[in-house]
């Protein structure tokens, strides 16, 4: 289908009659370049993450358009999020056999056969934009933060590169780009969601596995699925203020 | 990288496949822990009037500053943006371990090292400056700043001030490295790591590398001055390192014994780790020929009288083992800190490269670099009275 | 008074140095350090711009619907109707940009339904997977499933 000037025209009207916040949010993706949102207010807001284990079919889609909207290297080092696929030999919960084959990239080629007494499951990671993050906590700096609207960023051009955030992640989410040699992590696409947009990963979900979450939005959906399902964060022992969610993980992750 | 990838064993989050900290983070802890040992060393002699270390007591300082010249450079080296470095002291955040560290060095270097060492030696810097002529006069001068009074009320005004430095000194030493063990200690995301012993244990592994240290430098010293060994300063310093060393083995088994006996969570991977990946430079160096072979020698110079010659040999022996073994704990701190997944699921591995910024050609010019400062530092201020100017300190 | 001070001379003019190095500092921390750095946190305010004004490469579906709008119709009752356009037509910002000057090509189904449906233990139960070679014996998914549509109820519907 060609979409010719009358039937554009003929949709920028649509546009006027759209909601607020869409119109907003496609405003800024029909403007075509880069740009900040200033009618944004962070204090408004608080981000969070509701993953359910359940819908989860392994396909990467989100492993890849993270990959794509943020520019992340592509070798199988640099991950923003990633996918990891859980074998539980029946009963035995502490030692699970887990794989991650390019994080998940280009799926999950089968290893496992039906039948053997195993539960089998996908688990999708990324940055818990921790309330309490270990890795703000130890940046020298300040180079990396909390931003008032519980997003964990971080300041590219500000970073020392000295790693020790990567050393503090207890979840493996940050790495070093090679290069900017600045440390990089998910932002749970900052620039989307403050223009009204979902995030990459939660765009291209075709089973929404995964939603972007505003806690501070008391219609937001992700307070029934706080509400209305069995939740845990990954390593609560770690005492880290995980705002990832997810449903129905599994004793075995980690 | 994919060959990396084929030697993970078991599973790492894709992130952690490679190590972000590499062999000049390993030198970081071994010099700055060489420092504070040597600056122990020579506190003694004055804080606590150990007359039979004298001879070792400039030599130490001189040791500590070479050293403290060079320590901050792996970390440097290390940065992805060592051009961004002085931002630690413009907003550094006070609840990092990592801020702090550009002020606790500040401060030991200038307020404690470089002012015990000038206070120490102006007598000789101001004598110096008297008797030479042209340029060396002139940089004596500067040392001196400007300053020609060395009269004895100038000088025991400094030593009581040198005094009062050296007792600060000795909790900055503390501060130094425990801070670099706290480092370490605080990541509660590495179970290797974690853990409150980890300054402590740092500490006094630091004193006893910066014994060892000092012990070698002294008699490498003296056979190449010509000069003979002053056996009571050797065999005291030798019983301070077995000492040092004795508690500092106390503490790594305390760690050891708690670990298995808890056996968390992370327990069976780190131990698979120690028995694998981890085993040569762990068992074999670091416990059995780092600690266990020089606790042995040394014990042995206690128990058993033997020569002086077979003395010297002995703590020859034990100084380089001791050297090696602490340079083997940091090690394994540091790189085996990497080794396991946090998933404990996996493990890695640490390829080395030679000739790159952070691989072993730089760790090795960095490691020598203090010896060549030692060098410099000697000559401008030797550090024996034995030769000298002959004394023309004017007594008004 | 003269006398005492004369014996200590050496030492103010060493605390002078250290005051001189004191200065030195403060005042080049007082220029160097970002204006914006601590307004909202111990970090750069600007950040968050530094953040927030990185380019675009999905669109959103909702820019997808805005004009093709009898796609979306035609998909709101299929099993695929929460799946994002961008999720099998890549991101197409730029398309969303510049309709006319940026035409993305049609792509291909099979791959496409495969990185989903095709059978795997670790996948849930619930979701529909087949195996391809044994399901359809090489032939192209879209000869029968239409993917905006792909019940066989649907089939033929999609224009």
């Amino acid at each position: 289908m060609t979409v010719n000037r009358r039937q554009f025209v003929l949709a920028s009207g649509k546009y006027l009659v759209m909601s607020a916040a869409a119109s907003r949010a496609v405003g800024y993706v029909l403007a075509g370049s880069p740009e900040r949102a200033p009618g944004y207010s962070a204090h408004d807001h608080w981000w969070a993450m509701a993953i359910d284990i359940d819908l989860c079919i392994g396909c990467g889609g989100c492993v890849r358009a993270c990959k794509e909207e943020n520019d992340v290297p592509l070798e199988p080092f640099f991950f923003r999020t990633w996918v990891e696929r859980y074998h539980v030999p029946e009963g035995d919960i502490e030692h699970p056999m887990v794989d991650s084959p390019n994080g998940g990239y280009d799926g999950f080629p089968e290893r496992y056969r039906e039948g053997d007494g195993s539960k089998n499951f996908f688990v999708p990671k990324l940055c818990n934009h921790c309330a309490h993050s270990p890795c703000v906590q130890v940046c020298p700096v300040g180079a990396t933060f909390e931003s008032p609207d519980g997003v964990v960023l971080v300041d590219k051009d500000y970073c020392l590169g000295c790693r020790y955030c990567v050393q503090a992640c207890p979840y493996g989410c940050r790495f070093i780009d090679p290069r900017t040699h600045s440390v990089d992590k998910c932002s749970l696409c900052y620039h989307r969601i403050t223009k009204g947009l979902t995030t990459a990963c939660c765009e291209v979900c075709p089973t929404g596995a995964r939603t972007l979450g505003d806690l501070k939005d008391p219609s937001d959906p992700i307070h029934e699925f706080l509400r209305t399902n069995m939740v845990q964060v990954l390593k609560p022992q770690m005492a880290t203020g995980a705002k990832v969610y997810y449903a129905d993980l599994d004793g075995s992750v980690r | 990288m994919d060959t990396l990838l084929a030697m993970v064993e078991g599973f790492m989050y894709p992130n952690e496949v490679e190590l972000q900290w590499s062999v000049l983070i390993v030198l970081y802890p071994y010099i700055t822990g060489l420092v504070a040992g040597a600056f122990i060393l020579a506190s003694l002699e004055r804080v606590f009037n150990v007359e039979a270390v004298k001879p070792t007591y400039r030599l130490a300082l001189l040791t500590a500053l070479a050293f403290l010249v060079v320590a901050p450079l792996p970390l440097q080296l290390h940065l992805g943006h060592p051009e961004r470095s002085f931002q630690m002291y413009l907003t550094p955040k006070t609840d990092s371990a990592m801020a702090m560290f550009g002020f606790v060095y500040l401060w030991y270097l200038m307020a404690v090292l470089v002012l015990e060492i000038w206070l120490d030696y102006r007598r000789d810097i101001v004598l110096k400056a008297r008797s030479s002529t042209g340029f060396v006069r002139g940089f004596y001068q500067v040392l001196a700043l400007g300053s020609d009074n060395i009269s004895p009320r100038s000088l025991e005004i400094d030593e009581r001030l040198g005094r009062f430095i050296t007792i600060v000194g000795i909790p900055s030493a503390f501060l130094l490295h425990g801070y670099v063990g706290f480092l370490f200690g605080s990541v509660k995301a590495n179970p290797w790591w974690s853990t409150p012993l980890m300054p402590v244990v740092f500490l006094f592994s630091a004193i006893v590398s910066g014994i060892a240290l000092v012990m070698l430098v002294y008699m490498v010293v003296s056979r190449l001055r010509g000069k003979p060994i002053d056996m009571r300063c050797l065999d005291t310093i030798a019983r301070y390192l077995l000492y040092a060393f004795i508690i500092d083995f106390s503490l790594e088994m305390l760690d050891l014994i708690h670990r298995m006996y808890e056996a968390d969570e992370s327990f069976k991977s780190l131990d698979f780790m120690v028995k694998s990946r981890l085993f040569v430079s762990q068992i074999l160096i670091q416990i059995i020929f780092g600690t266990l072979l020089p606790l042995g020698l040394l014990a042995l110079t206690q128990v058993v009288r033997l020569t002086e010659m077979a003395r010297k040999n002995i703590y020859a022996i034990a100084g380089v083992l001791t050297l090696i073994g602490i340079f083997a704990m940091r090690w394994n701190v540091v790189i085996g800190g990497q080794l396991f997944s946090k998933s404990f699921l996996g493990y890695t591995v640490y390829k080395m490269d030679f000739a790159t910024r952070e691989g072993m050609l730089p760790a090795i010019i960095l490691m020598v670099a203090p010896f060549f400062i030692l060098w410099g530092l000697i000559r401008i201020l030797p550090p024996w009275g034995d030769d000298a100017p002959p004394s023309t300190v004017d007594t008004e | 008074m003269r006398e005492l001070f004369k014996d200590k001379e050496h030492l103010v003019r060493m605390a002078g140095l250290f005051g001189v190095g004191l200065l030195v500092f403060v005042v080049l921390r007082g220029v160097l350090i970002p204006a914006d750095f601590g307004d909202l946190g111990h970090y750069r305010a600007s950040a968050l711009d530094d953040n927030s004004s990185v380019e675009l490469r999905f669109a959103g579906r909702a820019a997808c619907e805005l004009c093709h709008d009898d796609v979306a119709a035609e998909r709101a009752k299929s099993a695929h109707r929460s799946i994002a356009c961008e999720a099998c037509h890549g991101a197409l910002a730029v398309h969303a940009d510049n309709p006319e000057a940026v035409f993305p090509e049609r792509p291909e189904a099979t791959p496409l339904c495969v990185a989903c449906h095709e059978a795997n233990v670790t996948k849930p139960a619930w979701f529909p997977t087949v195996i391809p070679d044994e399901h359809s014996e090489g032939e192209a998914c879209d000869e029968c499933h239409m993917p905006h549509a792909p019940g066989f109820e649907e089939v033929g519907s999609d224009g």
